[in-house]
């Protein structure tokens, strides 16, 4: 396990490394932001001494040499923008994302895991029907349309949910919570249900399509022979083989609902990392951008390691690490 | 053999009622099974074996259905039980074993877990218990050190292993009767042999009454008592194994027995039945085997009835062998 771990370490490293290059380069390319700080009256002198200030006037490795060494002390930049520094500016707006992609992912579980297994045990019947046919609308819909739609009905309409902003937040362990206070909670739920929705879907699918495929293999069938109830055969037999596969896909969406919550925040003005990006790209905050995909990647590292040792939990023939292992 | 028998099965019927159309697996089929008696229910792939199996236990699937017949089981006609009273029959006094122990055996469940919600399905008793008669279970079907192999996956153990561990639980709750649904076919020789033998063994000791589905009739020949030959879903004769084996009446019985390699006729070539099982989609009235029979004539255009030759014995065709 230990080596496992160490293993698994060196080989998130060097995918970040990687990626900050990638990264590097590709907000090198979009444009040099010089051009949107300065007032545009300003005279070239000023316009050398700002890209000077800024590091701009360095060559292209030595720029990516220096943010290296700096991030290896922890420190991504500054933003050019607001200077502070962009790490501190994302791990600000970072509990607001997460916690509506968390509620999101809460509700895509609660819901679609027991409605996919009912949409499989009884594939034929009208509940079964229906609960397809509007997983397939959940995956076809956009995102911005049915989050414009909710607004519309639900705040525009009938008045009865707010539209923007977290709502009253408590402090937890100097974080701001929204989901702890009733305010909070009205205000989450259009957003964190607009989230939800393509992750629901896919749940529905995922989890049926397991369902449809477990109850026809013979341990269901000799669980059955044993004359042990339904509710056991399905809750222990059938859902601990489903939830393998519905494991790995939880956590790789949860990675995705945090980076792409940008279109859900931007619809519900939620204070949040995605909305942050959208701004640090329309201003060229180029270390803000790049702070951004590090901690989204590191992220996704985290998930997926979770993810794996969750998995090997599950399921008794993967052994992390090789056989030695127990 | 006095009294009643422990299970008679009187012309049960069970059709798939598929999109495109009747599916007769099982069609007019009867047998019966004595208190602790071996018998042996042979056909080919495709013939309703299993089928026959899953109606007893009650668990036919839906598009299938039982349409007809009665299946008396020590005194209850098990077609008429709800769901919850012929639950509380499968595994406590009737159990199955299948094909296939690479797939009978939940891959993420350990064998304790296993052995143990079958034992607390029926009996209301304390998981160390329940443990300990897993445990004797384990003994009983030849695994050694039990208490090691109770805290293991299935995917620790072979083939043979796994098979052993299945038929533990079906003995576990001390059956009246097992079904064993080809238990040793996916098995090699050896470990096939070692598994009929304690199986029989484990059966006479307990008294445990077996039907042994197979498609070998010279697996049935050490074996059982009684058997029942199967084609295209119907019965098609019965009797005691040396009846059935020396003196086989149906054309496909007699078929059967000549493709099997025999002891004292060394050097005999093999007779295989021409042609093919029927697709039971599109089969109509009468004799299901007149395709492949040698004997038939125009009278088996027409279904022959179940006629009783002699006593413990029953047929059905027109022009038995003699
Ligand atoms: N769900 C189903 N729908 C329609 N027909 C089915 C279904 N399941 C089984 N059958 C048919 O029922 C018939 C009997 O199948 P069964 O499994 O009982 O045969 P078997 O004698 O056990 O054969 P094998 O030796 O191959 O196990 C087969 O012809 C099969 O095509
Ligand atoms: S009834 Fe006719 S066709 Fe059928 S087995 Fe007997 S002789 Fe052959
Ligand atoms: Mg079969």
């Amino acid at each position: 396990m230990l080596a496992y771990a160490i293993r698994r370490f060196g080989q998130s490293f060097f995918v970040l490394v990687l990626m900050s290059f990638l990264v590097f380069v590709g907000v090198y390319a979009i444009g040099n932001p010089v051009e949107l700080l300065v007032n545009p009256q300003a005279d070239d002198a000023e316009r050398i001494r700002a890209t000077a200030a800024l590091g701009l006037d360095k060559a292209f490795l030595e720029q990516y040499w220096v943010f290296l060494k700096g991030a290896a002390s922890g420190d991504l930049g500054r933003s050019f923008v607001y200077n502070v520094p962009a790490l501190s500016l994302i791990l600000d707006k970072l509990p607001a994302t997460i916690e509506l992609a968390f509620v999101a992912m809460v509700i895509a579980i609660a819901l679609g895991i027991p409605l996919g297994l009912v949409a499989g045990l009884k594939p034929d019947s009208i509940l079964g029907r229906g609960i397809m046919a509007g997983s397939i609308l959940g995956f076809s819909l956009p995102t911005f349309w049915v989050g414009l739609v909710l607004i519309m009905v639900f705040s525009v309409q009938l008045g009865w949910l707010p539209s923007n902003g977290r709502g009253e937040t408590v402090t937890v362990a100097g974080v701001p919570l929204s989901f702890l206070t009733a305010d909070g909670l009205l205000h989450l739920a259009m957003p964190a249900v607009n989230l939800a929705l393509f992750k629901l879907s896919l749940l529905i699918r995922l989890t049926r399509a397991g369902t449809r495929e477990a109850v026809l293999q013979d341990y269901v069938k000799f669980a059955r022979a044993k004359g042990l109830t339904q509710g056991r055969v399905i809750g222990v037999h059938v859902l601990k083989n489903i939830l393998i596969p519905i494991v790995t896909v939880i956590g790789l969406e949860l990675g995705s609902v945090i980076a792409f919550a940008i279109v859900t925040e931007s619809i519900f003005a939620w204070p949040g990392t995605g909305k942050l990006l959208i701004d640090s790209i329309n201003q060229l905050d180029r270390p803000v951008i790049v702070a951004y995909l590090l901690v989204i990647v590191t992220l996704f590292i985290f998930i997926n390691f979770v993810v794996d040792v969750l998995y090997s939990m599950l399921d008794p023939r993967v052994r992390l690490g090789g056989a030695a292992s127990h | 053999m006095s009294g009643d028998p422990l299970l008679r099965v009187e012309g049960l019927r069970m059709h798939f009622f598929t999109k495109a159309g009747v599916v007769k697996a099982v069609d007019d089929v009867s047998f019966s099974v004595g208190r602790g008696e071996i018998l042996g229910l042979v056909g080919e792939s495709g013939s309703g074996k299993s089928m026959t199996g899953y109606s007893i236990l009650g668990l036919i699937d839906p598009p299938g259905r039982i349409v007809d017949g009665r299946i008396d089981f020590d005194g209850i006609d098990l077609t008429r039980l709800d769901a919850a009273a012929w639950r509380a029959i499968r595994g406590n006094r009737i159990a199955m074993i299948f094909q296939d122990p690479m797939m009978t055996l939940n891959p993420v469940l350990r064998i304790d877990t296993q052995i143990i919600e079958a034992v607390q399905a029926h009996a209301d008793v304390s998981r160390e218990s329940a443990i300990a008669r897993a445990r004797e279970a384990l003994v009983r079907v030849g695994i050694a050190s039990p208490d090691e192999r109770l805290r293991a996956y299935p995917h620790q153990f072979s083939g043979g292993m796994r098979q052993r561990v299945a038929i533990a639980i079906a003995l576990v709750n001390g059956p009246d009767l097992i079904i064993a649904d080809e238990p040793t076919t996916a098995l090699d020789v050896t470990i096939q042999g070692q598994i009929l033998f304690e199986m029989q063994k484990v059966c006479r000791e307990s008294g445990t009454a077996l039907i042994w589905i197979t498609h070998d009739l010279s697996v049935i020949a050490g074996l059982a008592d009684e058997v029942c030959v199967m084609y295209a879903g119907r019965f098609v004769e019965s009797g005691t194994v040396a009846d059935i084996l020396d003196r086989p009446l149906h054309p496909y019985s007699r078929g059967l027995i000549d493709s099997v390699p025999s002891r004292n006729e060394r050097g005999r070539p093999l007779r295989q039945i021409p042609g093919m099982t029927p697709s039971l989609l599109s089969l109509g009235p009468g004799c299901p085997f007149r395709e492949r029979c040698t004997s038939a004539s125009p009278r088996c255009v027409e279904s022959p009835d179940v006629t009783e030759p002699s006593p413990g014995r029953r047929l059905r065709c027109f022009h038995p062998s003699a």
